[in-house]
């Protein structure tokens, strides 16, 4: 493979060895990853260089400069905070965003309100963009409830835990959206690991054949729990759009502005009756899978920490500071902010109760069955059995 | 080492496929992350390093794909066992074990058979997430041509993966997750049990318990508190869920007359519902109350905050032993 990324891996994780040897001459190597590269959409380097590419403009304001700039950061805090409070024993589990600002706060803020929104469970930066509280985020992974908002309040439908099934839903949301007639646009998330599943390619098959309206947005962070990405293709993943009938793109997921820009065009597209397109963030898990796993147990440090220059929060700030368009009493607002953030977070989680013990029989059916009836009603009963004990040996 | 005095489930299972790799060079193990990580459990740990990459394969990410290819693979003469990371995540590849890897060898009138082995750690009390929890197993024993086991100790979970490995059917070996844990005593030179066979853990005269994996440890303490009580509990382990052992529960009821079938499954057409039936036909007139159940409710598997009062606990099992022990 030839992908940018994988190049630093194979030099770090033995397990790739069998394939490097099976590999093309190292100069047909090199000009094929030289061709990858240029596949990759960027508009900020990762030293926070602004670029153009003849595709993909991008021109915004500077208040809206600073806007993404904000809500990565708010957002990284957010997450980080999420790990303490899962550390000191708030949360059963989290799964952190880190290294992928970017590709959510792009992709997110190329969104309309009335576009609607099929996340993994990781996407804690679209979530906000979309307007959910975080607060909100944290109930499932607190174990108070199995999602905690209203998916039709903000477009953003509940986290989905089971790889790759909201692609379809997506896709059927999209055909929707088209059978009314509306300019709506609908985007789909997923990571590497997902495109694998039969329910994505499901999902791809028949946005192409009804020409949805649905944006398939692929954050490639390298990994799937301790599974690199060529463990599940053998060519780049935005190249798979091509076989199903529609275009596919790779863009630098650590680059907000140019995920932003070519997330708006692919939005577009599907608006004006385009039909459907894949865009690959190619980016990077900078953390563990989630609070359970141990990363050291199957990558190594030298490739994070190659990640760790291409920053994307770092890159923008980079620029911002040259463009002259934060001073420090900007960032030290948005630092108090982020504070503000944490300590809000931090309260709401302590003090979230758990939830009535009777809401097991809740909203199972929406016409009500009676079975559930049953059970509810036994299950009152037998709760009541102790509370009549307790009563009875208080009062002896 | 024969004799391990106090060694784990999750480590018992992994000595198991160690032996049957060891034993048999067909034996492959397939799954998500389970080869350099060694499984999100840590069950596989070590297997890839030994046995290496072509024996030990990580997967791509794609369940349907995992046990449609290990039923090629059995075809060719393989003898895949295959990991799905939790129970809520077998769903994907319930098409290929329904519709392909139960029937193909009643299809092929027995002329080709489908040694696959798929282990799934069920049930909950691990305090996880959705789909993390639950416990499928009368969806596949409801499935003929489909074998169900399931463990609740070190030397059955040794034991009976063997076993399942060597067998020509396909078997689902449904692991207790919350009990990966735990640790019993394993002689690895001893001579097992039948595999499809259940077992008297706790001899009683008043009242038969019977459980299954994650289940047999809270009725065996059940029994315990029955005991201080004057009640005299037996506990049946009844390890396989396709086919289930009647003829041990018939042997114990009949001298009980009464019967409690505990599981974390819905009691809704759960494995009680079918042995509840069995048993009522086999010995009616023994019976001096009907055959109870505690199980889940007829609800999605609830947040992790509720799962103690979802789950059958000692009270839950305590009130249905009292409730029999009435009549
Ligand atoms: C159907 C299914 N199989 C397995 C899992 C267990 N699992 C959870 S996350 C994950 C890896 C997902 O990788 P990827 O799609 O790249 O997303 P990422 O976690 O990197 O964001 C796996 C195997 C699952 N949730 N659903
Ligand atoms: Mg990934």
């Amino acid at each position: 493979m030839t992908v940018e990324g994988t190049a630093q891996r194979k030099s770090t994780r033995s397990g790739s060895k069998r394939t490097t040897a099976k590999k093309a001459s190292p100069a047909k190597a090199k000009a094929a990853d030289q061709a990858e590269r240029d596949q990759l959409v960027q508009l900020l380097t990762p030293e926070g260089k602004r670029v153009e590419h003849p595709d993909y403009a991008i021109d915004l304001s500077p208040d809206e400069l600073r806007g993404l700039y904000r809500d990565m950061v708010l957002t990284r805090k957010f997450d980080a905070e999420a790990t303490t409070l899962q550390r000191q024993g708030e949360l059963g589990l989290w799964a952190s965003l880190l290294g992928q600002e970017a590709a959510q706060i792009g992709s997110g803020r190329a969104l309309r309100d009335d576009d609607y929104v099929f996340p993994t469970y990781r996407e804690h930066g679209v979530a906000w963009c979309r307007g959910v509280d975080p607060t909100n985020l944290l109930g499932m992974f607190r174990g108070v409830n199995h999602g905690g908002w209203d998916p039709n309040s903000n477009n953003f439908h509940l986290y989905t835990i089971v790889i790759g099934a909201q692609t379809l839903h997506a896709t059927g949301y999209a055909m929707g959206v088209q059978k009314d007639g509306a300019d709506s646009a609908v985007i789909a998330y997923f990571g590497d690991g997902a495109s694998s599943q039969g329910d994505v390619a499901e999902s791809f098959t028949f946005s192409a054949v009804y020409n949805a309206p649905v944006v398939f947005f692929c954050q490639n962070n390298q990994w799937a729990i301790s599974e690199p990405t060529e463990k599940q293709t053998r060519v780049p993943l935005y190249q798979r759009a091509r076989g199903f009938g529609f275009p596919g793109v790779r863009v630098d997921g650590n680059d907000v502005l140019a995920c932003l820009a070519v997330t708006k065009a692919a939005l577009e597209r599907a608006r004006t009756g385009q039909g459907p397109m894949l865009v690959e963030a190619f980016t990077y898990r900078m953390g563990a899978h989630t609070t359970s796993d141990d990363p050291t147990k199957y990558r190594a440090d030298e490739e994070t920490l190659a990640w760790e220059a291409k920053d994307p929060i770092l890159r923008l700030r980079t620029y911002l500071e040259a463009e002259g368009l934060v001073d420090d009493a900007y960032l030290a607002g948005i630092e108090e902010e982020s504070d503000a953030l944490g300590k809000r977070v931090r309260e709401a989680v302590r003090a979230m109760p758990d939830p009535d013990t009777m809401a097991i029989f809740e909203n199972v059916y929406a016409d009500g069955h009676a079975l559930v009836d049953e059970e509810r009603a036994q299950f009152a009963a037998y709760q009541a059995s102790f509370a009549d004990a307790d009563a009875a040996a208080e009062e002896n | 080492m024969a004799v391990h005095e106090k060694i784990t489930i999750a480590k018992a299972i992994n000595a198991s496929l160690r032996a049957s790799m060891e034993a048999d060079p067909k034996v492959l193990v397939m799954g998500e992350d389970v080869g350099k990580l060694g499984g999100v459990f840590r069950v596989t740990d070590g297997l890839q390093k030994d046995f290496g990459e072509d024996r030990v394969i990580d997967t791509p990410l794609a369940e349907s794909g995992i046990v449609g290819t290990a039923i090629g693979m059995a075809l060719r003469g393989y003898r895949p066992v295959v990991e799905i990371q939790f129970d809520g995540f077998v769903f994907p590849a319930y098409d290929q074990i329904v519709t392909q890897l139960a029937k193909m060898h009643a299809r092929a009138l027995g002329k080709v058979k489908v040694p696959v082995v798929i282990r799934i750690p069920y049930a909950g009390g691990i305090g996880a997430v959705e789909h993390h929890s639950e416990s499928p197993e009368a969806l596949f024993a409801h499935v003929a041509g489909l074998k169900c086991v399931t463990p609740s100790n070190a030397s059955d979970a040794y034991w009976m993966l063997q076993q399942a490995i060597a067998g020509d059917d396909p078997v689902i070996y449904f692991e207790p997750k919350r009990r990966y844990h735990d640790k019993s005593r394993l002689d690895t030179e001893a001579i097992p049990d039948p595999l499809h066979k259940a077992r008297v853990t706790q001899a009683g005269s008043d009242l038969t318990l019977a459980a299954y994996g994650p289940m047999v440890k809270v009725c065996t303490d059940v029994a315990k508190v029955a005991a201080e009580e004057g009640k005299s509990v037996e506990v049946v382990d009844l390890r396989s869920l396709s086919p289930v052992d009647f003829d041990t529960v018939q042997a114990s009821v009949e001298k009980t007359g009464r019967l409690v079938l505990v599981h974390e499954a819905p009691v809704f057409l759960g494995m009680g519902a079918e042995i509840a039936a069995r048993i009522t036909e086999r010995c009616f007139y023994h019976l001096e109350a009907p055959v109870l159940r505690v199980g889940g409710f007829h609800s999605p598997y609830p947040p992790s905050r509720l799962e103690d009062e979802y789950l059958p606990g000692l009270d839950r099992v305590l009130d249905a032993v009292d409730r029999a022990l009435a009549y």
